[in-house]
């Protein structure tokens, strides 16, 4: 159970009351008519899957009903940061506190992520038993 | 029901008063649970609960400025926008509030036949500004509670801290109440107040009475104005 703090509500509350609402920060393309279908295809249907760092729209819907943004880490739930809409995050994969080797790709729309390799490439090799 | 007026505001919002001109029946929003007899005009409050609709008042959404609107209230109501967020300032006589539900909302509650005439009143002081008000009255009811185990009848039905350190006087937060949504409000030190839905108003009422049942609580409505 997540107890998130809700930055328009300035506390903290039960996840209850909270709704997750999918990948922050996606930026419709300015001019749709104008965007390769791939480009398209990407802001449309293609989200991160990051082993990590992730930075996630949650929805205050039983108590202001406002979106505001998480910064999670998805291997240990850890919320690291919450803020407003429009604020960036000050927590990133970058950030010189948790980089590591996060295992992402991106993909060539330059969207998203499409596959997390494994932190250690050892864990996918067959061992002989 | 009252013709719509569209000359106040410039001609481009319609408004209309939703009191009819001559006396009707009015069904507040426990009148389901009233037919099923769960609730009673009167009730006889031997408890340590006493729970009390206060129906038909007049409920009003503002959205916009913040400070547009702390002008536009103060002046016509004499009461001004809660500075800080769950805010919920209350004025003298504690019938009409006005209360921050999110960044850019708040709720006004005033009297019941009031909140055309004040609707109207912000509109004219508003003017041009970019603002929208909403009457709200039918869709919500205020419902009162009060006793020793007022606190302790929340304590088992909302995620909320309720304790004073949590929920003091001039607080109101909107939570999860059982399985549905409520606006809790901590108006004064004597009780609490639930802004409940009308389609969710039996099922609230309904928990009430089964969290209450150890209380001996009852739930008194008013069945007119």
């Amino acid at each position: 159970m997540f107890y998130i703090f809700c930055p328009y509500c300035d506390e903290r509350r039960e996840e209850e009351e909270f709704h997750p609402s999918g990948q922050a920060h996606l930026v419709r393309p300015t001019d749709p008519e104008s965007v390769s279908d791939e480009a398209w295809g990407d802001y449309l249907f293609f989200r991160d899957n990051p082993r990590g760092i992730h930075h996630e729209m949650w929805v205050h819907r039983l108590g202001c009903r406002k979106f505001f943004n998480i910064t999670r880490d998805t291997t240990t739930y850890e919320i690291l940061e919450t803020y407003p809409m429009g604020e960036q995050p000050t927590i990133t994969a970058e950030t010189a506190r948790v980089r590591r080797e996060q295992g992402v790709q991106t993909a060539d729309g330059g969207w998203q992520t499409v596959g997390a390799q494994p932190e250690n490439s050892t864990l996918n090799e067959e061992t002989s038993s | 029901m009252s013709e719509a007026h569209f000359e106040a505001n410039g001609g481009n919002v319609a408004v209309f008063d939703t009191h009819p001109s001559e006396v009707i029946a009015a069904e507040s929003p426990l009148h389901w649970s009233r037919e099923r007899g769960l609730v009673d005009d009167v009730a006889g409050h031997d408890g340590d609960v006493k729970v009390v609709e206060r129906p038909f008042l007049g409920h009003l959404i503002l959205r916009g400025g913040a400070i547009t609107l702390d002008e536009a209230v103060r002046a016509e109501l004499g009461i001004s926008l809660p500075g800080k967020p769950l805010g919920l300032n209350v004025d003298a006589d504690g019938s009409r509030s006005v209360q921050w539900l999110s960044p850019d909302e708040w709720l006004v509650i005033v009297p019941g036949g009031e909140e055309f005439e004040l609707e109207n009143r912000l509109r004219e002081h508003l003017g041009d500004a970019h603002f929208a008000i909403v009457n709200v009255s039918g869709g919500q009811t205020l419902v009162e509670l009060s006793g020793d185990k007022a606190r302790e009848l929340l304590m088992k039905s909302v995620t909320y801290d309720v304790h004073s350190h949590g929920l003091p006087v001039g607080k109101a937060v909107g939570t999860v109440f059982a399985k549905t949504s409520v606006v809790l409000r901590r108006p004064n030190e004597t009780g609490f107040e639930l802004v409940i839905r009308r389609s969710f108003a039996d099922y609230c009422v309904r928990w009430l009475l089964d969290a209450g049942r150890e209380y001996g609580l009852r739930v008194e409505s008013p069945s007119s104005r």
